[in-house]
């Protein structure tokens, strides 16, 4: 069987950890060989961040190159274009609507291109773009976008919805186990 | 049981496995969670050190009690243990010792991309590399057995993506640690000339051996395939090749990169018509082929540079890339920055807006010298700030020290700033340190250290008492400031620039993100009363950016920290 890639991309502080951890588990508990890569230290630090999730019969490398991924989960508008090259050409992007203003386009040295999203829908690139940061808040925190988005992506992964479900009560801390399923309800149904 | 590990758990798994009984190290990505999650093991002694150096005599101190032990650093941390590393191969060990070492290639979170291996090569020691988490965790449980079996310590070496990269584990038993007897044995671990010049031939016995066990090393693997091409790599290396060529290629898995084997490395050379090494960083396994006269391809089609991937190895063998789209609108960079409320930020303010030359260091804040604040000329090492600020001073006199700082988090201060004051005092230049104090070691993720009054397990311990230190040391002039009071960073800036001797500013309040750290209430603009002058811009905060020519503050990032407003010359931020 063909690997599968995932990348999840994002602003450092986002929560990529956390859903990466949730699909990493996930399809190990399906059965599948799985690999994870993730970022740590300085990229941390509002920067730009990325994780690589790679499952199949045997997986070799953990990383994703240009024109590889299945899916593309964007937590954020810019990302999605910026890693839109990794895409493969029956990809799939995710991607939260939210625009964070990285530090050149604050400081007024570069412009945020609002419209990049239509441009790749032009060129015929599959992206599902949706308000994940509203479908969270609407769950009870701003930080449960990666949950909402997962919930949106899940439907792609041929896994049944109780075990995603199983997955967030072993991965997500007890106290915060409701509010996250509630985000996850929320992304899959949107 | 399999689990999903990054290969830093993997390791400490290993590590606890194969009889661990005490770790020492200081943090440094990517190597920082072994020692994290050796920690969570009740049984053994782990600890943060102040540094790398003081982390592996700790370790080769328990090795020569009897215990096995083992230290974890990231690549440049090595450079700090050098010297006890190098001697550490004539002593040997008692209980088997691991240093593990974590390199960079891509320069993810570091200063350079040095290649490890060269430490091992030069102090004569055995070297493991494992590429995956799987085989993390049995390198590291493996070597305590091979360090013993051959009376030296054993480097393990990662890599980002090693150490990063989540893959299935099944763990083995876990043997329980022992304390092997100790016995006073001079003639091997006291270091004098009479004694060492004694232990280097056993150094260069060891090594003979070492090459009769490369020979039939377990962790040096071939895959024959292709009478055609034969691959010989390492490490992620590996991972791209497999995933790029698949079984169409023969490969030579190098498990051990030191000493590598000679016959293994003949016999698959014959069997193939064209031979490549593929390694990240340094040539080292191509110069060790070639030296045996053996044609192969090398550096000259696989970068010095950075990492590969299987796109790199693909477009080496000429595969075709694979179709892909990008947008035509210019994606602007998404550099890491610091954080809303960072303490380190008012400071720095301070320094940029009077234009003082900063010697800066290594942490967090030395993302001080990205725009707009771009308040940094130098960083260097662990250290060097002080250290650089006095040789600067001493080489431009009076007119460099009346505009002139070191910046150095309390963390690094620690780890190898203090020797550079005590020379700032002893040799007399009129340097101005300011010790950025945010109460933990940031940029790692968070470690205690001696500054913070916990131990590794967050339980109380000793603590460093830094103006009473500096003052021990030799400076006089020691005060203390608020970063979020822009007012008084100035005036101690200022005084202390001005004064003819040495002096030391603890910059203090802890770093935003920590739990204890209650956030306050968020600061919002009036856009009525907003000039549209940017003067808050000019913070390179995250929250504050300009939407239809006013500034606004963003709430979900804002922690109240109100730097910006004392900048409002129009009090619109309230």
């Amino acid at each position: 069987m063909k690997t599968t890639s995932v990348m999840i991309v994002g602003v450092g502080g986002q929560g990529s950890l956390l859903a990466s951890k949730l699909l990493g588990r996930l399809l190990m508990d399906e059965g599948y060989d799985v690999k994870v890569s993730e970022v740590h230290g300085m990229s941390q630090r509002g920067g730009s961040v990325v994780t690589y999730v790679r499952f199949g019969e045997k997986v070799y490398s953990p990383i994703v190159t240009d024109g590889e991924a299945d899916f593309i989960i964007s937590f954020e508008k810019l990302e999605a274009a910026r890693y839109a090259r990794y895409l493969a050409a029956d990809g799939r992007i995710i991607v939260n609507t939210q625009q964070i203003d990285p530090m050149p386009v604050i400081i007024g040295a570069a412009e945020y291109p609002v419209d990049v999203l239509d441009e790749l829908t032009a060129k015929g690139v599959q992206v599902e773009a949706l308000d994940a940061l509203s479908l969270a808040q609407q769950a009870g925190s701003a930080k449960a976008v990666n949950i909402v988005l997962m919930g949106r992506a899940a439907k792609y992964f041929g896994i049944p919805y109780e075990r995603w479900i199983a997955a967030i009560e072993n991965t997500v801390a007890p106290k915060f186990v409701e509010m996250n399923k509630v985000a996850f309800d929320l992304g899959y149904n949107a | 049981m399999k689990k999903l590990m990054i290969g830093n758990q993997a390791v400490a798994a290993g590590l606890y496995d194969g009889g661990l009984g005490v770790v020492s190290s200081y943090p440094g990505t990517p190597s920082t969670e072994i020692t994290e999650f050796l920690s969570k093991y009740e049984d053994i002694h782990s600890e943060w050190a102040p540094n790398e150096k003081v982390a592996c005599e700790v370790a080769f101190g328990a090795s020569l009690a009897g215990a096995r032990s083992a230290c974890a650093m990231k690549h440049v941390g090595l450079n700090v243990a050098a010297d006890p590393l190098f001697t550490l191969s004539y002593t040997g060990v008692n209980g088997g010792m691991v240093i593990c070492v974590a390199d960079d290639p891509a320069m993810h979170s570091s200063q350079n991309e040095q290649d490890s291996r060269h430490y091992a090569i030069a102090a004569k020691v055995p070297m493991l590399e494992p590429a995956d988490s799987a085989e993390a965790y049995a390198f590291a449980k493996a070597a305590f057995a091979l360090s013993e079996q051959f009376d030296t310590p054993v480097l393990l070496r990662m890599c980002t993506r090693i150490a990063h990269s989540q893959s299935v584990v099944e763990l083995g038993e876990h043997q329980p640690a022992v304390l092997k007897d100790y016995a006073k044995d001079p003639a091997k671990y006291i270091m004098m000339p009479g004694n060492a010049i004694k232990r280097h031939p056993v150094v260069e016995a060891r090594t003979e051996a070492l090459r009769e066990y490369a020979e039939n090393c377990p962790y040096n693997t071939v895959e024959y395939h292709s009478d055609e091409i034969g691959i010989i790599t390492s490490g992620c290396s590996y991972l791209y090749v497999k995933e790029a060529l698949g079984d169409t290629a023969s490969i030579l898995k190098i498990g051990m990169p030191n000493p590598l084997p000679v016959n293994i490395i003949k016999d698959f050379a014959a069997k193939v018509k064209k031979l490549y090494v593929i390694e990240e960083l340094d040539p080292i396994i191509e110069t060790h082929v070639r030296a045996l006269g053996i044609d192969v391809v090398g550096k000259e089609l696989f970068s010095l540079l950075g990492e590969f991937s299987q796109q790199t190895i693909a477009a080496a063998f000429g595969l075709a890339d694979k179709p892909c789209v990008t947008a035509d609108s210019p994606i602007p960079n998404r550099p890491p920055m610091m954080c809303a409320g960072c303490p380190h930020r008012g400071m720095f303010y301070t320094l940029a807006k009077n234009k003082i030359t900063v010697h800066g260091d290594i942490g967090c804040y030395t993302l001080g010298a990205v725009p707009p604040l771009n308040a940094l000329d130098s960083t260097l090492c662990m250290g060097a700030s002080i250290s650089g600020l006095h040789g600067f001073n001493a080489a431009r006199g009076a007119e460099a020290e009346g505009k002139s700082v070191a910046v150095i988090g309390d963390s690094t201060f620690m780890h190898s700033g203090m020797t550079g004051l005590v020379n700032v005092a002893y040799n007399a230049t009129n340097s101005t340190v300011i010790i950025l104090d945010n109460s933990i070691t940031g940029m790692t993720g968070h470690q205690q250290n001696p500054t913070t009054g916990y131990n590794i397990k967050g339980d109380p311990a000793a603590k460093v008492d830094l103006e009473a230190l500096c003052k021990a040391l030799g400076i006089n002039r020691v005060r203390v400031v608020d970063p979020y009071d822009l007012k008084a960073c100035e005036t101690s800036v200022k005084e202390e620039l001005a004064v003819a001797e040495p002096s030391v500013i603890i910059s203090r309040r802890p770093c935003v993100l920590l739990k204890s750290v209650k956030a306050l209430p968020t600061l919002k603009v009036e856009a009525d009363k907003c000039k549209s002058c940017k003067r808050c811009m000019g913070l390179g905060c995250p929250a504050i950016s300009m939407k239809d020519g006013k500034a606004v503050i963003d709430n979900t990032l804002c922690v109240g920290c109100g730097v910006c407003k004392q900048l409002c010359a129009f009090d619109a931020i309230v």
